[in-house]
């Protein structure tokens, strides 16, 4: 009897919730699942100041239809990945999740909107399985898979010369990746990865690595690196003299928001990635000011423009099915094929949903990641174990 | 591997421990002397390199620079950020059991980290090394060793032997070691343990501060350094024998040696080669190398 009652109760307040629900339709729900605390705040709120800015340039719509947004700070915390993507999909039921940084973070959240069939872009993780073994109709990507930086340096390499290389990374997933996608162009260039140095994540105790390094002598050294670990790696791989005879080259990330920590032990040093300072193209100059003057003069950088063109990739959705999200696949083929004006070149997205763009070789020049060339043309991910 | 390659790893080996040591030697002083287990000891690390990143251009504004001055204030500061530590909160664990000390020393590594990323931020930063220690030593035919690097190596060996001087050959040393085995004898001999704890408690905490400020333009500055500097020193410090400096010492040596020469020759195994390490020593010596004293 008292169960007879709760039930009726609950499937009352059931269709009470799906009634307003259709009501409140009128704004489209976005679900921000980013690093708002810990390491990776700065990158977070990047990418939320990205996303808004575009929205805002709109005149505060996408495909005409304001926006309600909802927001988890994920704390870059895998073990809460879950638990937190499903309070946006189950519990703020949203539309369009936007996020996030971590990897191991990421692949929690691109489960979690498979299952639900919820659209998700990836701003900035880059997991290879997000658009490869573990790709979805309804996943996107507006960052890049770590294979693509690792690969845009080895045409590079092998123009310059270089027969012999090693690599150095920390023993994940993310060095490893990036380290493969090297390997695949060096070696189909002509080149040999004499050997794969790594070390312990979060280690950072290099001498003896770097010791390895001087007794191989290689042609070059490729290296990836990020945060407190990449300024340690190179000013101890210039302390160490090794510079001067074995030229080091990197992904982005060894460079990118530590120069001025890394001071000029970085000066000159070439990486790869798909933004870089200075491309001085109208479109990016108009993004850069208008960036810096809707946040106080803050600088954007290769997250900002993540989450703004997250905001692209949207806008185009929408705009095909005239606001009307509940058309998935439709709002969906229509991201797959649209053409993204970014910040950092035109830009389309292959079947898995990860970005083919330009890679940009560049040299750190004082405090800047400065363009020098394209390092590979619009490059595609391989996207194995996709299945799309 | 070649004789000057081998020879070079060798140096890196006794570097790197010397590092350790430099660290562990803290946590020791308050593990094994006044039994606390201080999660703690790495966040004071960590405000060490932060003092050297945010008092180096203080120094150079007001007192005309010098590396040796922001050294000397960092030590004054942690020693006093160690004697009211102690008066604030770990005067009040002794008596109590292990779990409310780690519970509380875990607290004061979350407050220490909010309070770093309220004043200073999440960036990375970099601390120039000072001028009259920036050069460095060639060493083999490409290779080249930074001074500074043997400069660290140096202050190890020398915080090492004064340790080892004031804890056999001073009064306070006496003191300290017999406050250790026996904490109720020693206050009814009329010593006052409470001053004499302090003391050992800024010395830790000092320690720690120092060889984070040195380290500093080495490892550079970044949110949670602390945090994978405090589990090595846990490692050192169990193995050497929990108190024992002169385990200590020991111990960050052959982890030192095992960590350099492990990512070389077995990389893939490279992540737990120190805690095999540890898991033997403890299975041959419950009590890793030394007992205290």
């Amino acid at each position: 009897m008292m169960h007879r009652a709760l039930n009726r109760a609950l499937i009352a307040s059931a269709l009470a919730l799906t009634t307003s629900h259709v009501l409140a339709a009128d704004k489209i729900k976005v679900g921000f699942m980013l690093p708002y605390s810990g390491t990776y705040a700065a990158l977070g709120t990047a990418i939320e100041n990205g996303f808004k800015l575009y929205v805002a340039e709109q005149g505060g719509k996408l495909g005409g239809r304001e926006l309600e947004y909802f927001k988890v700070d994920d704390e870059s915390n895998p073990a809460k990945a879950s638990e937190n993507a499903n309070r946006l999909i189950k519990r703020d039921q949203v539309d369009v999740v936007i996020g996030t940084v971590h990897s191991g973070v990421a692949m929690a959240l691109a489960k979690a909107a498979k299952s639900s069939d919820t659209t998700l872009i990836v701003t900035n993780a880059g997991a290879d399985a997000i658009t490869g073994a573990m790709c979805g109709p309804g996943i996107f990507r507006t960052s890049f898979s770590n294979w693509q930086p690792g690969y845009a340096m080895g045409p590079v390499a092998a123009a310059k010369g270089y027969k012999k290389a090693v690599t150095i990374t920390w023993k994940y997933a993310s060095g490893e990746e990036q380290m493969a996608g090297f390997r695949e162009s060096f070696e189909k260039a002509g080149g040999t990865i004499v050997k794969d140095l790594t070390l312990p994540f979060p280690n950072v105790e290099f001498q003896s690595l770097l010791t390895e390094i001087a007794s191989i002598k290689p042609d070059m050294v490729f290296a990836f690196f990020a945060g407190g670990g990449a300024v340690k790696f190179v000013q101890d791989y210039h302390a160490s003299g090794l510079q001067k005879s074995i030229p080091l080259y990197g992904t982005g990330f060894l460079t990118d928001g530590t120069l001025p920590a890394q001071g000029d032990a970085a000066q000159g040093l070439l990486t790869t990635l798909h933004y870089a300072d200075g491309l001085n193209t109208p479109r990016d100059n108009a993004f850069r000011a208008a960036y810096a003057k809707a946040y106080n003069n803050l600088q954007p950088d290769v997250y900002a423009v993540q989450g703004y063109d997250a905001a692209q990739l949207m806008q185009s959705g929408l705009t095909t099915v005239q606001g009307d999200i509940s058309d998935k696949a439709k709002f969906r083929d229509a991201i797959r094929s649209a053409t993204i004006d970014s910040p950092r070149g035109k830009f389309t997205l292959s079947a898995a949903g990860n970005p083919v763009q330009d890679f940009y070789l560049r040299e750190v020049s004082g405090k800047e990641n400065k363009v020098v060339d394209v390092a590979v043309k619009q490059l595609a991910d391989p996207a194995k174990g996709c299945k799309l | 591997m070649d004789t000057s390659t081998f020879l070079i790893q060798c140096l890196n080996a006794l570097q790197h421990g010397l590092l350790l040591f430099l660290v562990a030697s803290g946590l020791t002083l308050i593990f094994g002397i006044m039994g606390i287990i201080n999660l703690a000891h790495g966040s004071f690390y960590m405000i060490g390199a932060y003092m050297a990143f945010a008092l180096n251009p203080l120094v150079e504004r007001w007192l005309g620079g010098g590396f040796v001055t922001t050294l000397v204030l960092c030590l004054v500061l942690a020693i006093v950020l160690g004697y009211v530590l102690e008066a604030a909160f770990f005067s009040y664990l002794y008596r109590r059991d292990h779990l409310q000390q780690v519970l509380m020393t875990y607290g004061l590594i979350l407050v220490f980290e909010e309070i770093r990323s309220l004043l200073v931020g999440n960036d990375v930063h970099g601390v120039p090394v000072p001028a009259w220690l920036a050069g460095s030593v060639p060493l083999g035919d490409i290779l080249t060793y930074p001074v500074y690097r043997l400069f660290i190596s140096a202050i190890g060996i020398g915080v090492a032997i004064l340790l080892y001087w004031v804890l056999t050959r001073t009064r306070l040393g006496m003191m300290v070691r017999a406050g250790a085995s026996n904490r109720e004898m020693i206050g009814s001999l009329g010593i006052d343990i409470n001053r004499l704890y302090r003391i050992v408690f800024a010395a830790g905490v000092a320690l720690a501060a120092l060889a984070g400020t040195i380290a500093a333009p080495v490892s550079s500055v970044y949110p949670g350094m602390g945090n994978s500097v405090l589990i090595m020193c846990f490692v050192v410090v169990v193995i050497g024998g929990i108190g024992s400096i002169r385990g200590a010492f020991l111990a960050a040596m052959l982890v030192g040696t095992v960590e350099t020469f492990g990512q070389v020759l077995f990389p893939s195994a490279a992540g737990i080669l120190v805690y095999v390490l540890m898991a033997v020593i403890l299975l041959c010596k419950p009590e890793g190398l030394f007992k205290q004293g």
